[in-house]
């Protein structure tokens, strides 16, 4: 075909060059701290010294104690109501930039919806910790017309502030995207035969564009379960997430072994949660046309 | 039509919430009172002279402008090598293959920052520049193989065949011809993927150690009390990373005027 004339060998120097550093790279220093992760759940700590090892303590031990399975549940929670709250609040506002705002403005939205997604989101989650705070702009400015001051710090409420900071760009930019590419003739045609605008978007364009506003969500939800900053710094970390577990294990406990089984139990959660959304985004019958 | 204004507001003020921490940062960066909020306490550069002379601040600047130099020539190289695979060869396994390119940025970093500790503990370089360097370019090098990628499918699959029957040896032909193609992406890679290492702070922080990036310190910083120095890092490193986002957009999208 298109490949030079000369004759193939069974390696092809050329292109094992091109294929050979991602293979190297992510297998050695993604692929393989994965699996030792994994296997760390197995070692145990003898006098304060991480040995190899093959037991289910660590196991037994987390999946038995209340706290792990609170925390847990309060993750996952968590994580559903954020993905819940980005789909819904974003929603509005994806579809008025794909089918109402101007070319221009939907350029300029998108600079400002990818900016955001690649800086500085500590920084972002500590504005928020001084703007929500009892002394803060906000607080203050409820003030000047008699209300307040609001508990905004340390609680569900600061927390989901503070994912919504992290996801939020992320999902609107997939459900613009998905809006986007949704058959204009099959809205068209819905007016024409005299479905008002909210009943077109329900029955119309939303089944259209299922599959990405599905991916969004799902997204939404995988960024806040694996989020230490919001839950720590904005939630106040009581009762604590997956996430805060892992670093109070790791940073004071010192118990790897614990930390791991808790990250190994999120990446599974994290993987069947996808599964889940992917089946039903494409699996579902009647929605393939 | 009322309907269109309510929801032209409400698209406005989803932007407000995510601009807002943004505005706030940079804005009480120059306030001069102690605790950034209302009333103005009037305009000041204390907290950009304060971090000036701050050595941990300095020391973690300079580290992360390292890493995010290496990290990003790195993460490109690779992601222009795996995108050019995935474009011109066809091999058995290339959908694990592509797979394994591309999934790191789907796990959480708090997870792989942890896998990464127990991995480079076994392997002695837990505080060392170098792992936050090798973890980098573990979660860059995607973005990097994405925006070259998508450079490649805008190129005609004839063009290196072309200069291949006109006597040029492959790497030759990728030399004069594919790498010229792709360079505004290959920029784009570049400015992303430094941008994304620089703001890294998760798997920095766990194996760094004491080496500790500009991000790590803001981390410390944040347990600490609230203070507007961490205003004014906030704002530098904000300043850096929309900087290198926005170039990496212009150098994207350029590519559609020029077609």
């Amino acid at each position: 075909m298109a490949t030079p004339k000369r004759s193939r060998r069974l390696i092809d120097g050329f292109a094992a060059f091109w294929a050979a550093p991602a293979l190297i790279w992510q297998t050695a220093f993604f692929l393989a701290p994965l699996l030792v992760l994994i296997s760390m759940s197995f070692w145990v700590v003898r006098n304060y010294r991480l040995t190899p090892d093959f037991v289910l303590k660590n196991w037994e031990r987390m999946f038995t104690r209340d706290y792990f399975w609170a925390a847990y549940l309060h993750t996952f929670e968590l994580a559903l109501l954020v993905a819940v709250l980005a789909s819904v609040i974003a929603f509005p506002a994806s579809h008025y930039l794909a089918f109402k705002a101007s070319p221009a403005a939907r350029r300029w939205a998108m600079f400002l919806l990818i900016t955001p997604f690649f800086t500085s989101y500590l920084v972002r989650a500590y504005s928020w910790k001084i703007i929500l705070s009892t002394e803060g702009v906000l607080n203050v400015v409820f003030g000047w017309v008699g209300l307040g001051p609001f508990e905004m710090l340390n609680n569900t409420f600061g927390a989901c502030v503070g994912y919504l900071t992290l996801c939020m760009p992320l999902v609107i930019l997939i459900q613009l995207f998905a809006l986007s590419n949704v058959n204009r003739d099959l809205i068209g045609a819905a007016h024409n035969l005299g479905c008002g605008p909210l009943k077109t978007t329900f029955t119309v364009t939303i089944p259209a564009a299922r599959v990405g506003l599905i991916l969004a969500a799902t997204f939404a939800f995988i960024l806040s379960f694996g989020d230490y900053v919001s839950p720590a710094y904005l939630g106040g970390g009581k009762p604590p997430t997956m996430s805060i577990l892992i670093v109070d294990q790791t940073k004071s406990g010192n118990h790897w072994p614990r930390a791991s089984v808790v990250a190994v139990t999120m990446v599974v959660t994290l993987i069947t949660v996808l599964f889940t959304a992917l089946f039903a985004a494409y699996g579902k019958p009647g929605g393939k046309k | 039509m009322t309907a269109s204004r309510w929801q032209a507001a409400w698209t406005v003020a989803v932007f407000l919430f995510i601009l807002a921490p943004i505005a706030s940062i940079v804005v009480f960066s120059f306030n001069a009172d102690r605790f950034p909020s209302l009333p103005w306490g009037g305009f000041s550069l204390t907290w950009y002279e304060a971090i000036l002379t701050d050595d941990t601040v300095r020391a973690g600047f300079v580290r992360s402008l390292k890493v995010s130099a290496i990290v990003s020539v790195l993460a490109t190289f690779i992601g222009f090598a795996t995108a050019y695979t995935d474009y011109r060869f066809n091999f058995t396994g290339k959908m694990p293959y592509l797979a394994l390119a591309a999934l790191p940025p789907t796990v959480p970093v708090l997870i792989l920052g942890l896998a990464m500790l127990s991995f480079f503990s076994m392997v002695n370089l837990v505080g060392t520049l170098r792992a936050i360097i090798i973890g980098h370019v573990v979660i860059c090098a995607p973005f990097a193989m994405a925006l070259i990628r998508m450079r490649l499918a805008d190129m005609s699959p004839d063009i290196e065949p072309a200069a291949w029957n006109l006597g040029a040896s492959r790497w030759r032909t990728i030399w004069s011809v594919t790498i010229p193609w792709c360079l505004p992406s290959i920029f784009a890679a570049l400015a992303i993927t430094a941008a994304v290492s620089f703001d890294e702070f998760m798997i920095a922080w766990f194996v760094s150690g004491l080496e500790e990036t500009l991000p790590v310190r803001i981390l410390a910083l944040l347990q600490g009390q609230v203070s507007p120095r961490i205003n004014a890092i906030g704002s530098i490193v904000f300043f850096i990373s929309v900087t290198l986002a926005g170039l990496a957009q212009l150098l994207a999208t350029r590519r559609d005027r020029q077609s």
